[in-house]
Parts: structure tokens; C-alpha cells; sequence
């Protein structure tokens, strides 16, 4: 796969172009904060952002989507999102983030929803140039990436170092006007870029290696930080909301106002809310709160990883240390204190 | 990973089935009989069925016909939430949607050839449970001794009257029921189901002991098993949960690491020693 050097304008001018042919996703400055949108003009491009308000994980798996639509009487028919579109700005750690639910979606049975959504999207990722204020990319190991994208720029002061990383990036690359082949000066400006970013994208350290997490967790069911930290615990599912490796969802059915047809309907739902896991009955399996918290990190520590081969499902973005309102949801605080009292051998 | 991946398929897409049959068994419970209009389906024992009710929605229900019964499948659902009352309103000849069977956990359909079978039920526990006796008792010959305790809370409350009276009748199967609440016209025995357990004849510590019941259930039962030397990795355990989407995705049927609808939803009681989520 090729590298190549493109000055910021040259840059500009080819998100233009492609605006111009098809839908282009990318970070735009919301008041004082960032999030994902479709793009009008390169100028609201902000590849300098810290973090997104949401993760770009809406793209694949949005909010709310319709699964099916059914005439009542008469079956159900599929229905899938078919655009094509470009998505700019992407984080090393979102990255690892969306990698990782690809995995989970197209392993054992394939959601196809997820997965053509998937196909159809161009990945442009982007090296952190601010980082935000609660990271800890750098503790989990997703501060860089080395594949996964489609394409991965990096600011070099002046100009993006551009490397492909698929067939689909390679063909982007080719159709940069102006883009020109790096010197080993620009090589090693990114690789200084990234060896800060590996050090710096840290404001929470992790006490332990992210490898050692699930056995950390294996012994620490009964531990009373569980009940400690739920004490304060609102359930109100805004960790869940906002992380870019929470993927559960709901499935609801939805009538149209003439009675006969409508659609199925899924939506995302969190571990942490209560009802989560109520059935008819009624039983609820998980009604204390104190379990739907420790569920949710043995989920990133341990659950998903015994799924995906190992990756713990935490990437470090922090968004749940910002969305947490008794700033209880810090994965690393509540890590850290369990290398403290159980150790990590 | 994305190649073996089949997106022409979506695994959310119900086929539809037609309801052939249906019953009221009891205040609560009614038995559906239903038949896919695209042809025939295979099942094991255990396995269950996403049924849709088209503005309704979807409710995971565990097949109660044997696989032995060719053409057709049964349900019997509790009256109790959105769907399970809209598939009590369904009139012979509706739509419903079907996806499914589900689940890698079932009954040890092979294992348990040749072994002394203890199935354990309260209430409706009795119907995931049916699927496997019946099939057992329609291949009698390849298995050992079959014991069948059955406890419910009330007389009202108890269903398959008919299919229950042959089981009481039958000389190769020991059939024992109790209720916690008897009136006088009552002539069984009273009690719940875990004071049948001293009553079985065939040796407890060999045999295949399966539970099924409301969650409280378990619990005791697991302790009376305990006391009779069952080894754990001879009991298996029923378990329920809000299986939303089936396919092992949506995550409300967790139980630690499992997925009940993936890897359940019928479990050796040893295998769940790491999810105390569980019981």
C-alpha cells in the first residue's frame, strides 16, 4: 500500500470534489465541541478536533433503523441502506472501536444490515492532533493504528502524510490531485507524531497491561467496588450511549396510521438502564444496580474480548468519562483500584 | 472474517407460518400449532422459535413438539405480555412470522442414549421439557428409565390433562405430580415439586436430571439435587431470559459470558460454575 504527502489545500480541494459526487462524512465544530455530520464544504472539516461528541459507530449501527417493513397478513420484507459514503476524520481509537463491532456483526451469523452499511462505507482516518481531556487511548493501546482504515492521514505542521490501507483507499489516494511521494524527513515527522501520540493520549494511566484485564477480572466478581461506585449510578445509560464498542440493542414494532403495514424498528438500549433485562413475568435478572455496572466492564474487559480474540472492548476514547454525571463510569479508576487490592499476578 | 459472511442473508427476516391449530388449556396457557408455509423445518429439543406478530412484535418461545412430530411444530404460550396476548387472539388460518429454530444448547439428544432420564418441571417448565419426553418416549426403546415430576401452584393452573393422564397410565415411565395449593377435591399429592424428589425410584446419581421452572425454582431444586449426589455436570438447566434478537447480538439475554439464545438456552448446570448470574 502507498504513502504519499498532500498539502492541506490540495486536501481541501479533493473533499470538494467529492462532496460533489457523493455523500462525505466528516467532523464539524458543534459551538465549542465536535461531532460527525455530513459535510456541505471542506472548510467545515476539522481534522485539528479533540474527540466527537458521539463516536461515527451511528453510521453503521445508527440510533434508530428499520430492520423489515410487513404488510399485517402478509410477510415482511428487508429493507437495507444501499448509499455509499465517505467517512472523514475518523480516530485511531473509534477505529479500533469499529473494527471491532465489525467482527462481532459478521461473525457466526452475519447481521447483514451492519455489514452492508459497512461495504458501503470509505474510511478516512485521521492521527489525533488535540488530545482531548479525558483520552487514555495510549493506556489501551489504540492510540495509533496500522490497519483497519481505508485511508490514514496524518498532520505533519502544513500538510497530511496520506497511507492506504486497502484496495478501496488505494484508488482514493490515485485520484489526489497534487499528491506527491513523502521524504524520509516527512516519514520520520509522522513517526514522531505517532510516538507522541502513543505517549500523550493519556490522562488516565492504566495500572496494568490491557491484556491482563480479563484475568484481573476473573477474580474480582465479589469485589465492593461495585456496590462502592453504584451507589451514585443514576442508570442512566449515558455511558452506553456514548461508547464506541456498545452495541446492544432492542427491536420494537411500529404501525402505520392505516393499521395494515409498518416496519420493524431496532434501536440501541444500554446494560446500565433498568428493564434491561426484565421479561414477562415479571422477572428481572439484573435489578440490582450494582450488577448492570459491573456488567458493563466485564463486558469491555472480558465478555466481548472472549469474543473478538482478545482485544479488550475499551479503546480509550474517554466519552463516558465526560458523560458520567457522578463520575462514576472511568473504566481506569475502577481497573486501576482492582490492580491495587488483587494485583495483576 | 467479512468474506465468509453472507449479507444476502438477513438473519432478522422472519418466514411465515400458518396457525393450524389452537386450544386453551387452562386460564392462561394456550396451545398453537403452527405449520411453515415454506416447507418443513428440523429442530433438537430445546431449541426455540422467534414468533412475530406483525404490529405486535417478537417473543422468543421454546418449541414444545417433538421433532419425531413431522410437518408441524407446537408452542405454548402464557398469556402475560404484548405478544404472547396478541398470539392468544390469533384465529386459525392467521400469519404469523417465524425465525429460528435458535439455539446451540439443547438437549443431549445423543448423550443421553441409553442413560436414566429425570426431567424436573414446574409450571410451565414443563413445556420446553415436553419436546424431549415426547421424543424420548417415541424412541422408548434407546433410552433408560424415564421419570417425570411435574409441580404446579394450582389445580387451575395445570394443562396437557389428557397427554398427563397417559403418562400416568404408561408402565415404562414413572409419572409423579404435586400442587402447592390442593382443595378438596384434590386426590394427589400436595407440596412443592422438590418433596417429589426422595420419591423416585431410579438411581438419582447415574441418571440425566433435566429442571425447568419459574427462576425461583431452581435454587431449591439444585439443593435437593445436591443432596441426592447428582454430579453437576448431569443436571441440565432451562434457563430463560429476554432473548431479543435470537442470534446472539442484542445482549439482553446475557448471563456473564453466555448468550442464552446462542449457547443456551438449555445448559449443563457444571458449565455455568462461571456465571453466577445463572441461579
Amino acid at each position: 500500500m502507498s504513502v504519499k504527502k498532500v498539502g492541506k489545500g490540495a486536501f481541501a480541494k479533493f473533499v470538494d470534489k467529492l462532496i460533489r459526487t457523493q455523500t462525505v462524512i466528516g467532523v464539524k465544530a458543534r459551538g465549542d465541541r465536535f461531532d460527525f455530520d455530513v459535510l456541505e464544504s471542506a472548510k467545515e472539516l476539522r481534522l485539528d478536533y479533540d474527540r466527537t461528541l458521539q463516536p461515527p459507530k451511528k453510521y453503521f449501527l445508527p440510533a434508530v433503523e428499520t430492520l423489515l417493513t410487513y404488510e399485517i397478513g402478509d410477510g415482511y420484507k428487508s429493507v437495507f441502506d444501499e448509499g455509499e459514503f465517505v467517512l472523514i476524520g475518523v480516530h485511531p481509537y473509534d477505529l479500533v472501536a469499529i473494527n471491532q463491532l465489525d467482527r462481532i456483526f459478521s461473525q457466526d451469523n452475519c447481521d447483514a444490515h451492519y455489514m452492508k452499511r459497512r461495504n458501503n462505507a470509505t474510511i478516512i482516518a485521521c492521527d489525533v492532533a488535540t488530545p482531548s481531556k479525558n483520552v487514555f487511548a495510549s493506556s489501551m493501546g489504540t492510540a495509533t493504528v496500522k490497519k483497519g482504515f481505508d485511508v490514514l492521514l496524518t498532520d505533519i505542521c502544513g500538510a497530511y502524510i496520506a497511507e492506504s490501507g486497502s484496495r478501496k483507499g488505494e484508488a482514493m489516494l490515485a485520484k489526489i490531485e497534487g499528491a506527491v511521494k513523502p521524504t524520509k524527513e516527512d516519514l520520520k515527522q509522522r513517526e514522531k507524531v505517532w510516538g507522541e501520540n502513543r505517549k500523550n493520549l493519556n490522562k488516565h494511566q492504566l495500572k496494568c497491561k490491557p491484556s491482563d484485564l480479563p484475568k484481573l477480572l476473573d477474580k474480582a466478581y465479589k469485589h465492593p467496588v461495585w456496590e462502592e461506585k453504584a451507589k451514585t449510578c443514576f442508570s442512566c445509560g449515558s455511558c452506553n450511549l456514548v461508547c464506541p464498542t456498545c452495541y446492544c440493542f432492542n427491536v420494537q414494532d411500529d404501525v402505520s396510521w392505516d393499521m395494515k403495514s409498518g416496519k420493524r424498528e431496532r434501536c440501541w438500549d444500554g446494560c446500565l438502564l433498568d428493564g434491561f433485562t426484565k421479561v414477562a413475568g415479571p422477572h428481572e435478572f439484573r435489578k440490582n444496580r450494582a450488577d448492570r455496572f459491573r456488567h458493563r466492564l466485564y463486558r469491555k474487559g472480558k465478555y466481548v474480548p472472549a469474543k473478538i480474540g482478545g482485544e479488550i472492548a475499551c479503546v480509550g476514547c474517554g466519552r463516558c468519562v465526560d458523560a458520567c454525571l457522578p463520575d462514576i463510569a472511568n473504566p481506569v479508576n475502577v481497573y486501576n483500584r482492582l490492580v491495587d487490592d488483587l494485583g495483576v499476578k | 472474517m467479512q468474506k465468509r459472511c453472507s449479507i444476502e442473508k438477513d438473519i432478522y427476516l422472519p418466514r411465515l407460518a400458518t396457525l393450524e391449530k389452537k386450544r386453551l388449556m387452562n386460564p392462561t396457557e394456550m396451545y398453537v400449532r403452527f405449520t411453515l408455509d415454506d416447507g418443513d423445518f428440523e429442530f433438537i429439543p430445546g431449541q426455540l422459535v422467534e414468533v412475530s406478530i406483525a404490529g405486535i412484535g417478537e417473543a422468543p418461545i421454546t418449541i414444545s413438539s417433538s421433532p419425531t412430530q413431522k410437518g408441524y411444530f407446537e408452542l405454548v404460550v402464557r398469556r402475560i405480555g404484548n405478544v404472547t396476548n396478541a398470539i392468544h387472539r390469533l384465529r386459525i388460518g392467521d400469519k404469523v412470522g417465524i425465525r429460528g429454530p435458535y439455539g446451540n444448547g439443547t438437549y443431549p439428544v445423543k448423550e443421553a442414549k441409553g442413560r436414566n432420564l429425570v426431567f424436573v418441571c414446574g409450571g410451565i417448565g414443563l413445556v420446553p421439557q415436553r419436546s424431549f419426553i415426547n421424543y424420548v418416549l417415541d424412541k422408548r426403546g434407546e433410552y433408560g428409565d424415564i421419570t417425570v415430576l411435574l409441580g404446579t401452584k394450582c389445580m387451575a393452573q395445570r394443562f396437557f390433562h389428557s397427554e398427563i393422564d397417559a403418562w400416568s397410565h404408561r408402565k415404562d415411565i414413572q409419572f409423579m405430580e404435586t400442587v402447592d395449593q390442593a382443595d378438596d377435591c384434590w386426590l394427589g399429592n400436595v407440596g412443592v415439586v422438590t418433596t417429589l424428589i426422595p420419591k423416585i425410584e431410579t438411581e438419582l446419581s447415574s441418571a440425566l436430571v433435566f429442571v425447568c421452572g419459574p427462576p425461583v425454582m431452581y435454587k431449591f431444586v439444585l439443593l435437593s439435587l445436591d443432596e441426592a449426589k447428582v454430579p453437576r455436570e448431569n443436571i441440565y438447566l432451562n434457563l430463560e431470559r429476554k432473548m431479543r434478537c435470537g442470534v446472539g447480538k442484542c445482549g439482553h439475554c446475557q448471563i456473564n459470558n453466555f448468550y442464552v439464545c446462542v449457547d443456551g438456552p438449555v445448559f449443563r448446570y457444571s458449565d455455568l460454575s462461571v456465571a453466577p448470574e445463572a441461579i
